[in-house]
Formats: structure tokens, sequence, C-alpha cells
């Protein structure tokens, strides 16, 4: 499988997917007005991805656009997961922002993955 | 031309309007109002809890008025199809404002989608973001009624709305928000 990697832009995350290692990142600001458009070569690469996954969340802001397909994300990680493979999500977020961290939480709620909260000093 | 534009400087320092835009909202409208909204706030020496919080609720507001715009455009028609919004300051809260035409057999759903939003406490309203995020629809290009329920969340307030007449057809909806520290 290849490697997928998009740069980041003032309104979308970068987002870089290397299923050799097993890693996932997204960082950055997912603000798009249509987000299930940039989501889509994820979606479709975990789609027919199978292993280990590492994925590492550093979001800045996210819009609820982006909230679904993150969540349809972690839905395509939490179908990796049941079929046998570690998967674990780290959650970062900074020191003071509640939000975010709340943000984490209530994916956590609903997404059958154990999740790492992590705190990120300014 | 009866403008007197000093009788609308006036009014809008005397309300404290950081900035207001009346017209058709673009993807590349709201970069910029983002872009100019943060770099006022860096100016101002904003907490940054502030700020992440006046620029969450404001992405989705504006976003709000871009999807409705998009959605309406066609039973709305040319002259009905744009949308005013405004910002302001005073002492510590910041307002956002923003107003559109809509449908009247719209306006009562959304009336009543606002009314249970406004009836939930905070953890009702995170029972329910987490409810309508997993199992809500979701619209084409995302959100699916999730934007009202994430400004009610991160401001901490009850929505202010209103729907005045318009004719027959239409109302104008208007939402105030206000975001204090």
């Amino acid at each position: 499988m290849e490697q997928l990697v998009i740069e980041g832009t003032p309104k979308t995350p970068t987002i870089k997917f290397n299923p050799e290692e097993g890693k996932l990142l997204i960082q950055g600001r997912s603000i798009p007005e249509n987000s299930i458009e940039f989501y889509k070569p994820l979606v479709d690469s975990l789609d027919s991805y199978s292993g280990a996954a590492k994925v590492d969340i550093v979001l800045e802001y996210f819009n609820t656009s982006s909230s679904k397909c993150i969540l349809d994300v972690f839905k395509k990680l939490e179908k990796i997961k049941s079929d046998g493979n570690d998967v674990e999500i780290r959650w970062h977020y900074e020191e003071d922002d509640e939000d975010m961290l709340e943000a984490g939480e209530d994916y956590q709620a609903i997404i059958n993955i154990p999740f790492k909260m992590i705190e990120i000093e300014e | 031309m009866d403008i007197n534009i000093f009788d609308f400087y006036n009014r809008m320092e005397k309300d404290n309007i950081m900035l207001s835009f009346k017209g058709n909202v673009t993807s590349e409208l709201l970069t910029s109002v983002l872009q100019i909204m943060e770099s006022k706030m860096e100016t101002l020496n904003e907490p940054s809890k502030v700020k992440k919080k006046v620029y969450n609720i404001l992405v989705e507001a504006l976003q709000n008025l871009y999807h409705h715009m998009d959605e309406s455009s066609e039973e709305l028609g040319v002259e009905h199809n744009t949308v005013i919004f405004m910002i302001s300051k005073k002492d510590d809260t910041y307002c956002i404002y923003t107003g559109n035409y809509i449908k009247k057999q719209n306006a009562e759903r959304l009336k009543a989608r606002l009314d249970k939003i406004n009836s939930l406490n905070a953890d009702e309203l995170k029972e329910h973001y987490k409810e309508v995020l997993n199992n809500g629809m979701m619209s084409e290009k995302g959100g699916g009624g999730l934007g009202m329920i994430d400004i009610a969340r991160k401001s901490g307030k009850k929505l202010e709305y209103q729907f005045q007449e318009v004719d027959e057809q239409l109302s104008f909806y208007s939402l105030n928000i206000s975001v204090a520290q």
C-alpha cells in the first residue's frame, strides 16, 4: 500500500498515513466547508488497510462538519481493531483547551478503541 | 442617494462592531473573515482560551450561513439569498450576530430545533451532541445539525434567536450568540 500524504492548508489539516509503519497523523486545523470530500482519500485508504495502527490526532480546531468525518475515520479504525489488530489513538490537546479535551472524550465514549489524552504544554 | 455613511459609522462605533458584512457568503470570504478576526484577537492580546472559543463558534455560525445559502439559493431566489453578519466586542463579551431569509415552513422546523437545544442543560447538550454525532444523518457536505448544538455547548449560553415575518412565504431569521470570557 502506498503512503498517503496531504499537506495542510489554513482550512485543512496535514494527513500522513504510512501503512508500512501503521502510523497515522492528522495535524492542524480542520474547518473546510465540505469535509466529506477532504477526508475521502483517508477513509478509502483505511478501508483497504489491515494491521496495527498508532494514530496521532493533533488538532488545533475542527468544525462540526469535520467531526462526522473524524468519527468515520475512527469507525474504520474500530473495524481494523475488531479484526484483531492493535490500535491506539493518541488525542493531543493544548494545556488550557478544555473544549478540545472534551471533544476527545466524546469520541472516546463512542468508539471502542483505547484513547490516550495527551496534553501539549505551551 | 440618501445614505449617510457617517451615521452608519457612528451607529457601528456605538455598538462596538468590529466587523460587519452583508452579501453573498463564499468559501474565500469566510477564510478572509476568519483570518481578520484571528489577527484582531491577536492584537487585542486575548487569552488563547478566548481566541479559541470565539474562533470555533465563529466558524460554525458562518458556515451555517454558507450551507444555508448553498442549500436554499433556488427556493429563496437571488434577491433573498444574501446574508448579514456582525461581530462586536463590548467589555469582555464577544457577540456574533447573523441574519438570513428563510422559508416559513423551514422556519418552524428550525425553531423547534433551537427550542430543543435551549431546553437542555450542559450535560444533556453533551449527550445530545454525541447522539447526533453518532446516529444523526450526515448531510451531503457534512454537518447535519451539529453546528447549533456545538455553538450552544461552547458558548455556554442559550441561543437567542428571532424570526421576523417578511411576507406570506418568507421570514428573516436572526441569531445572537454571546461568548463571555
